[in-house]
């Protein structure tokens, strides 16, 4: 089945999302549908799978004019859409998931999932996907719960696949099994849109690429013609660097160190094993791992959000085991926290609020019981510029920022005072490329004036890139070293490390 | 630097198991230092009365060797948890350990003395019918992501409309529109919460004084005045052939009244259509996931407003159960929390028809318990005794209840973008 979207234009009241958009999508096919999170490529989506209509222009199939009602059209015009939020009902099995909405039944409403457990296991064989109909959602690993989406849509009868960001939760042996499943599907005549932001991924998928920017087609192409920085180019409108320039690697002294730290989850079980680790001032330490293997207790230990059950953390040659977060404050301990949408800022709160959430107490800003807002905000505003945030002004809800901007936000708040010691968690997860530059120069201007850096982050490009060291996590323990500076790592040998290997 | 794995490190489950055994252990200095009777004496239990097909022998049990014994039984199950604990015997020690306190209770308090444990429990049966029905509503709306507060003001309602149309058109007549007041209710609710997005337990609340004010105004205004407004004939008990007859079980089960028979098969009835219907599947998935459903084709709003209407129809007919089940009269405020403690059946049946069922017998039990032991004139003051219901409520929720999950979306209103 072929589509061909012909000059959709979708407008929200003044705003244009998309404007005068072409693009055809063929059977047999994986179209890559390139942009920065704020380009359109959503919207455009949307269009084709029913939930919007176009204020303009026309969607054809196999050369007749479509119109959608509703995703319902869509469904049965043979389009499904695998959201980048997975739309899985956790406590069903596979099976309930996939017949959700479509189900057969027999006598007084009786549901029929004998039959529909025969098609899932059908839909298994003819593209390898390898899924327990009878296994809960919620018991499942990430990629495959991704794969529960794909059969939910095949068992629909789909022809079009339309993957919205299907990378972003996966881990790199994941996205690997994916892409497989990807070409299988292509193999069998489907065809296919891979929406992104990930230039190395749309270059090892997709058959052909169009680049969108502020809602238009900026560029098409095949990928044997396009090199990363043209797509880096077309994708955020003028040249990106990919290199990471560093001062030359000159370490001080131990900084942090963590002795035989033990740390348990909140099922008590053990998250961090006996872990021991240093990073010394002026150097960046990157933890690789397949996440769920203690990294997100180990940020939380070092900052002071979850306890240690044995063993010790020194800072700067004291004991902080037991030291409360704000005191770790001010010892000079930064934190970019994983999740910034709830840990990292309060949504409702404004950019100026969540400027001063960590020093809102000191003397710049407090006048006794009382805060100073003025002062406040002027700082504020200060580093509003001094971090590139776009924001309309201070007084923005920081919820309404997009992703790159948030980030930037809590960046400027961590960074903008006096820090020894940067630990950042996935510090440019869902990030468009041009904040992703943006935070990296920051980490390493943090690096370069003398803090230590450690960033925990299960993008294994980003940890080559940055770090002077690595350490790979498995099992809540460091079970392979690399030095960075000594010559180059072989990803391979990180990529067994962190599927255990070394361990 | 170790080289050998550290020990696995449960806080939290021997905290747990550790509190169990306490109270275990109290429970078991309790049983043999106070219910130790003076002297020694013979508790009967009758099972069957005379009148009945099969007539068993009564139930005889010397008092002090049975609650040392329970007692016993009591302190290995709280020493086990020391020595053991942290295993998924926690929360079953516990319920054995209740059941064991509660048996040697019994016989304390029947020392001496006879007791009728058909009748107990065919009281307990009757007294559960208007918590599982409560409990029922509770998960018949909350499988949809609505709180229900408002069952006790729906079950008020059922009580009240029963009576008066009761007394007016008969029995059928009354529980039909008890049950059709209850629906009425029920669809306000969903109105409430689901259109116009009113916090779900203020909405409750809301209704639930509403019908408080306006059954205790008529009934203290006009029922005064007009006596026949407020006298329903009452549903008798009807006896089952051969199930009936069956000892013990057929005077609980089968010998009882149409509230009931209609309990046990709406809790049948709710979990095929929850567990095994199309429409079932598609309720639960909009109680856990709504934004799913909603891609998937699934009416959301349509599927609460459904479904919290069959739960006030389901809690109508609980209330009607208070008038025409037994007294054929209305009373202010006579459903006296029964709404809220069904809420807790339902969280101690894990959200599930036969699970809400089962809590209400074990509240039942403790009400009819209560007012049998008034007849058996224990030392304990009847005031403390009418506490039992509440106090089982308390004990359950907060202590056996465990981990148990409720629909993720439960509470929350949905807005579709």
């Amino acid at each position: 089945m072929d589509i061909e979207l012909r000059g959709i234009t979708k407008r929200f009241g003044p705003v244009t999302a998309n404007e005068d958009v072409n693009l055809s999508i063929r059977s047999g096919e994986v179209l890559g549908l390139l942009g920065e999170n704020g380009a359109g490529k959503s919207t455009l989506m949307n269009v084709l799978c029913g939930l919007y209509s176009p204020t303009d222009g026309e969607i054809l199939i196999d050369g007749v004019p479509a119109t959608f009602d509703g995703p319902g059209d869509a469904i049965r015009a043979g389009i499904g859409m695998v959201h980048q939020h997975f739309m899985l009902v956790p406590v069903f099995t596979v099976t309930e998931n996939v017949v959700l909405g479509v189900e057969r039944t027999g006598r007084f409403d009786h549901l029929d999932l004998a039959t529909a457990r025969a098609q899932v296991h059908a839909i298994n064989d003819q593209y390898g996907l390898h899924v327990d109909p009878d296994a809960l959602v919620e018991n499942l690993p990430v990629g495959v719960q991704q794969r529960v989406e794909i059969i939910k849509v095949l068992f629909r009868s789909a022809d079009v696949l339309i993957l919205d960001e299907p990378t972003a939760v996966l881990t790199p042996q994941e996205v690997d099994d994916f892409f497989q499943i990807i070409k299988a599907l292509r193999d069998a005549g489907k065809a296919l849109v891979f929406i992104t932001h990930k230039l190395n991924e749309i270059l090892e998928i997709a058959d052909r690429i169009s680049v969108i920017r502020n809602g238009r087609i900026v560029g098409e192409g095949l990928p044997k013609d396009l090199t990363r920085p043209q797509l880096a180019e077309m994708m955020v409108g003028r040249p990106v660097s990919f290199d990471v320039v560093k001062k030359p690697f000159a370490p001080g002294g131990t900084l942090l160190e963590t002795r035989d730290l033990t740390v348990l989850r909140d099922t008590d079980e053990i998250a961090i094993d006996h872990l021991n680790l240093t990073v010394r001032s002026g150097e960046i330490v990157g933890i690789a791992g397949v996440q769920g293997n203690g990294q997100s207790a180990l940020i939380e230990v070092l900052t002071g959000l979850r306890r240690a059950t044995e063993g010790q953390v020194m800072f700067d040659g004291q004991d902080i085991t037991r030291t409360s977060v704000r005191e770790r404050h001010r010892l000079g301990i930064a934190h970019i926290p994983e999740d910034r949408q709830t840990v990292g800022l309060i949504k409702n709160f404004t950019v100026a609020e969540n400027m001063v959430l960590d020093t809102y107490y000191d003397a710049r800003f407090s006048r006794g019981p009382r805060v100073d807002w003025a002062q406040v905000n002027k700082v504020s505003a200060g580093f509003v510029r001094d971090f590139d945030i776009r924001t309309p002004s201070v007084f923005q809800a920081a919820g309404h920022l997009s992703g790159g901007n948030q980030q930037k936000l809590v960046v400027a708040r961590e960074l903008s005072r006096e820090t020894k010691l940067l630990i950042a968690g996935q510090p440019t997860r869902g990030l468009d490329v041009g904040s992703i530059e943006y935070i990296h120069k920051r980490l390493i201007a943090a690096r370069d004036e003398g803090d230590g850096v450690l960033i925990v982050s299960s993008e294994l490009d980003e940890i080559m890139a940055l770090s002077d060291r690595i350490l790979v996590m498995f099992k809540g323990r460091i079970v392979a070293e690399y030095d960075a500076n000594a010559g180059p790592v072989d990803k391979s040998a990180i990529g067994l490390a962190m599927a255990g290997a070394a361990a | 630097m170790t080289a050998v794995p550290a020990p696995r490190i449960e806080p939290g489950k021997t905290r747990h198991a550790r509190i169990t055994g306490g109270i275990l252990i109290g429970l078991a200095i309790l049983t043999a230092v106070v219910f130790a009777p003076d002297g020694t004496g013979i508790a009967t239990f009758r099972l069957s009365r005379p009148t009945d097909a099969l007539v068993l022998p009564n139930l005889v049990v010397p008092a002090v060797p049975f609650i040392y014994a329970a007692a016993a039984v009591l302190a290995f199950l709280g020493a086990r948890q020391f020595l053991r604990g942290g295993t998924r015997w926690t929360s079953l020690s516990m319920g054995i350990g209740l059941a064991v306190a509660v048996a040697a209770f019994l016989v304390w308090a029947t020392t001496g003395k006879a007791f009728s444990l058909t009748g107990m429990l065919q009281a307990t049966m009757v007294r559960a019918v208007p918590i599982a029905l409560g409990g029922l509503a509770g998960v018949l709306s909350e499988r949809v992501a609505v709180v229900n507060i408002a069952i006790e003001g729906m079950l008020l309602a059922g009580a009240f409309t029963g009576a008066l149309v009761g007394s007016l058109l008969g029995g059928m007549g009354g529980l039909a529109a008890a049950v059709a007041i209850g629906g009425l209710f029920g669809f306000i609710l969903a109105a409430l919460v689901v259109t116009y997005r009113m916090d779900q337990i203020i909405a409750g609340v809301v209704i639930n004084l509403l019908v408080l004010g306006l059954t205790s105004y008529v009934s203290s205004q006009v029922f005064q005045e007009y006596r026949y407004l407020n006298n329903a004939p009452v549903f008798r008990a009807v006896k089952v052939p051969l199930l009936g007859d069956i000892p013990i079980l057929g005077p609980m089960f089968f010998q009882q009244n149409i509230f009931v028979y209609g309990a046990l098969i709406m809790v049948g009835v709710a979990t095929y259509y929850l567990f095994h219907t199309r429409m079932g599947l598609r309720a639960r998935a909009v109680g856990e996931h709504p934004r799913a459903a909603d891609t998937l084709g699934i009416n959301v709003y349509r599927t609460r407003y459904i479904n919290v209407t069959l739960a006030g129809m389901v809690a109508g007919f609980g209330g009607a159960w208070f008038t025409l089940g037994s007294v054929g009269r209305f009373d202010e405020g006579m459903t006296g929390g029964r709404g809220y403690i069904g809420l807790a059946a339902m969280i101690f049946g894990r959200w599930h028809p036969v699970g809400a069922l089962a809590a209400a017998l074990v509240f039942g039990f403790a009400d009819s318990l209560q007012q049998k032991l008034a007849l058996l004139q224990t030392p304990i003051p009847s005031e403390f005794l009418a506490m039992a219901p509440y106090v089982a409520t308390i004990i359950v929720v907060a202590g056996l209840v465990g981990r148990a999950r409720p629909p993720a979306a439960d509470g929350k209103p949905y807005v579709k973008e």
